[in-house]
């Protein structure tokens, strides 16, 4: 990672004043990455291109939205059959917001299997999950915005969670709607924040990238890197495997966008809002299921808000709830099984989240709550107790020759 | 949360909104149809459209709105431009106001948005028995199974089973939740006389008018269906070609 030299005179005039081509090169010809990701290491990129989408079409799409609740639901429809391509910029976003939480939930999830959440990478992990929050944040007041039934219903039920706070509840709830029931004050500061906090997030994703590339990629050995040998520069190697990433990713969302943009969606929204008609089933988008299995599964309303919020914060702890120092799930014979059952039982949580509250639903959605807290509360720091870990392998490079048991006993403490 | 649902609830019953009821006998009922517009190249049925819109103006616009079509957008199901100009010089509609302050009445354009039957929503209820006949815009996007939910409304009105407790004014439909729906049967057969000949059948004019409401739904559906079919190609093609560039770069190091 020496000092690139630079050929064009007004590149090294520049430079010498304004290093912006040695930070492109630092992070990307001169970026050492492992040699041995697996394409699970594509889904970061992926979110990142998802992003620029939802902000290029989100800003495009505040060009003709009315954030006004007699006004908003009409443009809506004006975008899509009187803007040129209108329809075409709505469902790209609209679908867009569901791809983009494909992709994250896909790169949370191989973070968990591979311990990328582990020593050095704590803060990496930790803006990751802000993200993450601030990006539920965010899809849930673009969901508001339409202002259809199931935008006015579900901004109903979400900020009527803060009601279950005791003494301060609903002085919170009529704060967040700007008065006395969800309205046109409640719609425009919605609108306002929904167009604020995509540019919070890539704030965020500029920090979690700088934690990467402070301690530089997890990869699937989970082991470190331990020379030149072990890895190769960003450019070309990654940014060519992650460009045909895009190629997939584009072909699967757009295959969405164009012949099944309302996949997604529910229904109930191509009603205008009406504040007088409850639907008969107020269901979230399919990314908020599992959390909404979760607070309908508790009894107690406070208890349900606090385990929701839980179900998400946990993951801020989880470094210090797994303390088992390999990190891939690999070497690892019983967090590799836990981990799917966790898959699994998410899985579960959002099918039960996707059907109404009761009978077997209500019993399957309290056994799968209860699995998803026994897992990261008792199963996770047990097995990092009791698991005995498959022997490492010496590194990257020599997975198979230098493995076995001889090279575990000579480098018994593989870490960090 | 729990009291603004009870007084929506309560808000509900007392503007006679007929809520799904649990605990009818059986299922709402959806048939399944071949529509011309599925499919990665579905495409509407012109003819079809066309008759469906004589079923909507004859029938359905007695009380339904379509508020958000203008009788411009009417070119789009092949209607010529005299055509729009006539369907559309057919209403009056309010504008104003004039350089003397007045609101006057003059025959339509095909800038102006379909004529709503009724004034308001209050209007439409006293003349419908306190239930609001929804704008039909959107209603192939706004419902559950979509066209083959409202093709099973038009077509699923049936005589009630014996003993099966009527409400005064309603009427029994298979395919609407709890069975008891507030329009009456609209379609009957030969109730419109289709210019181009076919049969009136009940059948025939639900498809039809459905074909014509999916349209008014989608109206970007065929350029939307043309577009992605060229971008999918190419996206594959493209994606291939990364693929090709991927393994050669990275050719050396596996």
């Amino acid at each position: 990672m020496s000092q690139p030299a630079w050929n064009s005179p007004v590149v090294k005039w520049i430079d010498e004043r304004l290093p912006i081509f040695t930070l492109l090169h630092h992070s990307t010809s001169g970026y050492p990455t492992p040699k041995n990701l697996n394409y699970w290491w594509n889904f970061g990129s992926l979110a990142g291109v998802m992003l620029i989408v939802m902000i290029v079409t989100g800003i495009v799409l505040a060009m003709q939205y009315q954030p006004n609740a007699a006004l908003a639901f009409d443009s809506v429809e004006r975008i899509m059959r009187d803007v040129n391509y209108g329809w075409l910029l709505r469902y790209l976003h609209g679908n867009g917001g569901s791809m983009f939480f494909l992709v994250v939930y896909i790169h949370i999830f191989r973070g968990l299997y591979y311990g990328s959440y582990k020593r050095p990478r704590e803060l990496l992990w930790w803006l990751g999950v802000v993200i993450l929050l601030l990006m539920m944040a965010t899809a849930f007041m673009g969901y508001v915005l339409p202002w259809g039934q199931m935008s006015f219903w579900a901004a109903t039920v979400i900020t009527n969670l803060f009601s279950a706070f005791p003494v301060v509840g609903s002085y919170i709830v009529h704060w967040l709607w700007g008065g006395f029931a969800v309205d046109n004050a409640t719609l425009n500061r919605f609108y306002a924040l929904h167009y604020l906090l995509p540019f919070v997030i890539l704030g965020v994703v500029v920090l979690h990238l700088w934690a990467l590339h402070t301690t530089k990629s997890n990869n699937p050995l989970g082991i470190d890197a331990k020379g030149p040998q072990d890895t190769i520069p960003f450019h070309p190697y990654y940014t060519v495997k992650d460009n045909f990433g895009i190629g997939v990713l584009l072909i699967v969302y757009l295959a969405f966008v164009f012949f099944a943009p309302n996949f997604f969606g529910e229904p109930d929204n191509y009603i205008p809002a009406n504040p007088l008609q409850t639907p008969p089933h107020i269901v979230p988008e399919w990314y908020f299921l599992p959390y909404y299995a979760i607070l309908r599964s508790i009894p107690d309303k406070l208890l349900g808000v606090l385990a929701t919020f839980l179900s998400l914060l946990v993951l801020f702890v989880l470094p210090w709830l797994d303390f088992s120092r390999v990190r891939s799930a690999t070497f690892r014979p019983l967090y590799k099984k836990v981990f799917w059952l966790l898959v699994l039982d998410v899985g579960v949580l959002g099918y039960v989240g996707a059907n109404p509250p009761e009978g077997s639903f209500l019993v399957m959605g309290r056994i799968a709550t209860a699995y998803y807290f026994l897992h990261w509360f008792v199963l996770v720091p047990l097995i990092a107790l009791f698991e005995r870990p498959r022997p490492l392998p010496v590194s990257i490079s020599q997975p198979v020759l230098g493995g076995g048991l001889a090279a575990a006993a000579a480098n018994p403490m593989e870490k960090a | 949360m729990q009291k603004p649902l009870a007084a929506a609830a309560a808000a509900a019953l007392a503007l006679g909104i007929v809520l799904p009821a649990h605990g009818a006998d059986e299922q709402p009922q959806i048939e399944r149809q071949q529509w011309s517009f599925y499919g990665v190249f579905g495409a509407f049925d012109r003819a079809a459209e066309q008759r469906g819109f004589e079923v909507y103006k004859d029938v359905c616009a007695n009380c339904h709105s379509l508020n958000l079509l203008a009788y411009r957008d009417l070119a789009e199901i092949g209607l010529t431009a005299a055509e729009v100009n006539a369907v559309a010089a057919s209403v009056q509609v309010e504008d104003g106001p004039n350089d003397q302050g007045q609101m006057f009445e003059r025959p339509g354009k095909p800038s102006d948005r379909f004529k709503a039957p009724f004034a308001n929503d209050e209007a439409a209820r006293v003349a419908n028995n306190g239930a609001l006949p929804p704008d039909l815009s959107l209603i192939v996007k706004a419902r559950e199974g979509g066209p083959d939910y409202v093709y099973s409304i038009l077509a699923g009105f049936k005589e009630p089973p014996a003993g099966f407790k009527m409400t005064e004014g309603m009427s029994y439909n298979t395919a609407f939740p709890g069975h008891q729906i507030a329009m009456p049967p609209p379609l009957s057969e030969g109730v419109v006389s289709y210019t181009d000949g076919t049969k009136a059948t009940v059948p025939q004019m639900a498809h039809d008018v459905v074909t014509f409401l999916a349209w008014a739904a989608n109206p970007e559906l065929e350029t939307r269906h043309r577009v992605g079919v060229k971008t999918i190609i190419f996206l594959v093609i493209l994606t291939g070609l990364l693929y090709a560039v991927k393994r050669k770069v990275w050719a050396d190091v596996h």
